[in-house]
């Protein structure tokens, strides 16, 4: 199934969006998800489904400044 | 309000602007900037809102310059080490244009401080290196209902967003809260190249002065995101949150409060993005 993530088309497998998380390694706790425009809920990160065509943005915290 | 022949010569490239022209240029000589943060972002911003002609900036920040800052907090030089950032910053600011006053806080941003100080300003630049103070800069200004200006900076990573409260996406409508203490490096463990801070800074010294000016479309509802390794920016939607703790439909922030300082320790690095 084709998704976009941060802007680039990706071939991914997995049910959810927690997968897709997982299958790079990233503590869903260092991101904020966005799926198709809204933000998603961390807590609904396990049982939201990925679909064909999604776009989803992993914004990372960015802290600096000085 | 008239500008003298002097002042006229000075900001002659804005007033050419049909965007500013004189009447601009006033709204410009009028308006009150707060910088929290006198280092990487607040230096670039302070000098172009200097340059710009901006009435009043506000400089708050409790540190002494390091002789780590040089790499990238230009506003201070090596003359400045060990003296209080404000004051050195205020001294470059008056060189470059004594039109400007500036009015300096050698303190921290707290809760405490936060909003008797962000009220008295138009405009509200982030240029702090931690998640706590961003996250009080981004309620303070809820609170307050005053633009501001987000900026941050990690290893080749930049990014800014404009929020205006109640109208706009906040910080935490995007980062509800922030990261587990030891999760995400800030600049001080993690590095950052010096440029970055130029290159976000100037966006939201830019960003300020449309605000001031009201002009053309500022950068809200959107994220900002520059990689400086492949000199690529990216633009993220964002929209209101519903659920966001501070301005969404069943707010549990009603109130000023800090969150735990960070710890240094870094476990985790992001190397994913």
């Amino acid at each position: 199934m084709h998704v976009k993530i941060n802007g680039k088309s990706e071939e991914v497998q997995g049910a959810t969006i927690l997968d897709l998380l997982k299958a790079k390694n990233i503590d869903p706790h260092m991101v904020a998800v966005e799926l198709n425009s809204a933000m998603l809920e961390r807590d609904r990160l396990a049982t939201t489904p990925v679909k064909e065509g999604d776009q989803v943005e992993f914004l990372f915290y960015m802290g600096g400044g000085r | 309000m008239e500008f003298s022949d002097e002042q006229v010569t000075r900001y002659s490239r804005h007033i050419l602007l049909p965007e500013v022209g004189g009447k601009g240029q006033k709204k410009i000589a009028k308006s009150r900037i707060l910088i929290v943060g006198a280092g990487g972002l607040g230096s670039p911003a302070a000098f172009y809102l200097a340059a710009a002609g901006v009435g009043t900036i506000g400089l708050i920040d409790s540190d002494a310059v390091d002789l780590s800052n040089l790499q990238r907090q230009v506003i201070h030089q090596t003359t400045d080490l060990g003296r209080p950032k404000v004051l050195s910053a205020k001294e470059k600011i008056n060189a470059l244009n004594p039109d400007v006053e500036v009015v300096t806080y050698e303190d921290r941003f707290t809760s405490k401080n936060a909003l008797e100080l962000v009220a008295k300003y138009d405009v509200v630049i982030d240029g702090v290196d931690n998640f706590p103070a961003k996250f009080l800069i981004n309620d303070a200004c809820f609170f307050a209902d005053k633009p501001l200006v987000h900026g941050g900076i990690l290893r080749f990573d930049g990014r800014v967003t404009t929020i205006v409260p109640r109208k706009s996406a906040c910080y935490r409508c995007v980062f509800k809260h922030p990261p587990p203490p030891g999760l995400v490096a800030s600049c001080q463990e993690a590095g950052v190249i010096g440029v970055l801070a130029g290159i976000i800074g100037t966006i939201q010294a830019t960003e300020a002065l449309k605000l001031v000016l009201g002009i053309g479309r500022p950068l809200t509802d959107r994220m900002l995101d520059f990689d400086a390794r492949r000199t690529a920016f990216r633009e993220i939607r964002t929209r209101k949150n519903p659920h966001c703790p501070l301005c969404g439909e069943h707010p549990t922030i009603t109130e000023l409060f800090d969150h735990e300082p960070e710890t240094c320790a870094v476990n985790v690095t992001s190397g994913a993005s």
